[in-house]
């Protein structure tokens, strides 16, 4: 198989349609696929999710897909993750008990629990925030210019790097202090969701596809 | 007020709740519909055509109601609601008759990004847990229409505000949020369509219970509706409906005036 275009990680979960979309609306044509060969042979992958950590790692493992993106990663394939599906590269999640991950960036994904501070009340986040970047971030998926704008986040879990560097960028929820860009090696997530963040979200996406 | 002045007034508020502006959109058929008081429903245009419009607006959300999926026992068509959508790049909310994880998941794979329950969740309330369950609760809108039954008492109906359950609507709203629902669409029938400003003490009672995002719904008529509903009540969101329809206010209108009130909002980029 010729490598070709994004595949888009099809595993019963995720609003994989939104996303083809916004990767049409930049000009990327976006493969959806849950087979192991077609997604070895991609130019890149994007994990969506939407969803409970378990099931998601429940649908992966019954169609042999957590093996598919370890070997990925390892063979060096850009992949990014989407929300659920950037958690999804972590060690493992607390959410109804505690179930291992892909590994690919180490840490944990937590509840949001109580907040350090009194502003923000809800144990679910969302809302449209603009990112913080980290200082010495690679410049590889940042937005020329700075801050692409608010992006859409929408999460009751939040994941937590274990290497500080492994942070990209940030958004501030009540004086917790939620990774919002994740990266390590050619493995990125996506707290907020890309797809529907208007021209913001677009632009990132568009940049994923343009620099990877 | 230039947009620099705009800015600046929402950094002052920056741990302020966030405020949410959703263009919510009841259709029948390939119909966008409106009614007073869910009666009445008048025929608007297309769906496709109000969502790109309120799109280009600056709208933050859509939620889009079938009104009549759940009468018909069947549920929203995912062909549809996938048009509507084509090049409506946030976030959506799709309701009326959804009573399986199957209706869910296709909707989801239809554009939808949460899905709203009212008459399944009050027949079977575990489908809320279910659907918690297998989607994340940020997915699951507990959808709760309140007539209102004596002073500080309110009702939910279901069916389109046809069928009564029974069931209180402060108690109903602690229940579904212990059952998984992550977040709570509260509309008031009394005030739906009327365009007079949103029922404060029902959404003040829910407010007061609810530990997930609330949507205030029904009632509003014009900006000042907006900032008293913010102003009196935790209301995460708000859902404009005929208002937007009709052409008294426009969703860059709402924001500029709720940044000018210091309610923090996306802001303009």
């Amino acid at each position: 198989m010729s490598k070709t275009s994004t595949h888009i990680v099809d595993y019963g979960l995720g609003n994989l349609l939104s996303i083809s979309r916004a990767l049409e609306a930049v000009g990327s044509g976006a493969t959806l696929s849950d087979s192991g060969d077609a997604l070895l042979a991609a130019e890149r992958i994007i994990l969506p999710g939407v969803g409970a950590f378990p099931v998601a790692i429940d649908a992966l493992e019954d169609r042999g897909l957590i093996s598919v993106l370890r070997l990925a990663a390892r063979q060096g394939i850009p992949i990014l993750g989407l929300c659920l599906g950037m958690q999804l590269l972590f060690d493992g999640s607390e959410e109804f008990g505690y179930t291992s991950g892909l590994g690919l960036i180490h840490g944990r994904v937590e509840r949001i629990v109580r907040l350090p501070e009194s502003g923000a009340l809800r144990s679910t986040h969302t809302a449209w925030r603009k990112l913080e970047w980290e200082e010495n971030v690679t410049k590889s998926l940042h937005i020329k210019g700075g801050n692409p704008g608010s992006l859409y986040f929408v999460h009751s879990f939040f994941a937590k790097p274990i290497d500080s560097s492994d942070i990209w960028a940030t958004v501030d929820y009540g004086g917790l202090k939620v990774p919002a860009v994740v990266g390590k090696l050619n493995v990125w997530g996506f707290q907020f969701h890309p797809e529907k963040s208007r021209e913001a979200g677009l632009r990132l996406l568009e940049s994923f596809v343009r620099q990877t | 007020m230039d947009h620099r002045n705009l800015q600046e007034a929402v950094i002052t508020t920056e741990n302020a709740r966030h405020v949410r502006l959703a263009a919510r959109l009841d259709v029948k058929g390939p119909s966008l519909i409106k009614g007073i008081q869910f009666e009445g429903l008048r025929i608007l245009g297309s769906p496709k055509n109000f969502a790109k419009s309120y799109y280009a607006q600056g709208v933050d959300e859509l939620i889009y109601i079938d009104h009549v999926a759940s009468l018909y026992d069947r549920s929203p068509s995912g062909e549809l609601l996938s048009e509507v959508l084509r090049e409506v790049f946030i976030p959506v909310t799709v309701g009326g008759g959804i009573r399986s994880v199957e209706d869910a998941r296709g909707l989801l794979r239809a554009g939808a990004d949460k899905v709203a329950l009212n008459t399944a969740a009050t027949r079977n309330p575990r489908l809320i847990t279910e659907l918690a369950e297998t989607f994340g609760s940020q997915c699951i809108v507990a959808s709760i229409e309140a007539k209102q039954r004596g002073p500080g008492s309110w009702e939910a109906l279901f069916e389109a505000g046809r069928q009564s359950t029974g069931l209180d609507v402060v108690e109903w709203a602690e229940e579904v949020v212990s059952r998984g629902a992550g977040e709570i669409l509260l509309t008031s029938i009394d005030k739906d369509g009327l365009e007079r400003g949103f029922d404060l003490d029902l959404i003040r009672e829910v407010g007061r219970v609810s530990q997930v995002p609330l949507v205030a719904s029904g009632g509003m008529g014009k900006y000042e509706d907006a900032y008293e509903i913010l102003r009196e009540t935790t209301a995460d969101a708000l859902a404009v409906g005929s208002a937007a329809h009709y052409g008294r206010i426009t969703f860059d209108g709402l924001r500029r005036g709720l940044i000018r009130e210091a309610f923090a909002v996306r802001p303009f980029e």
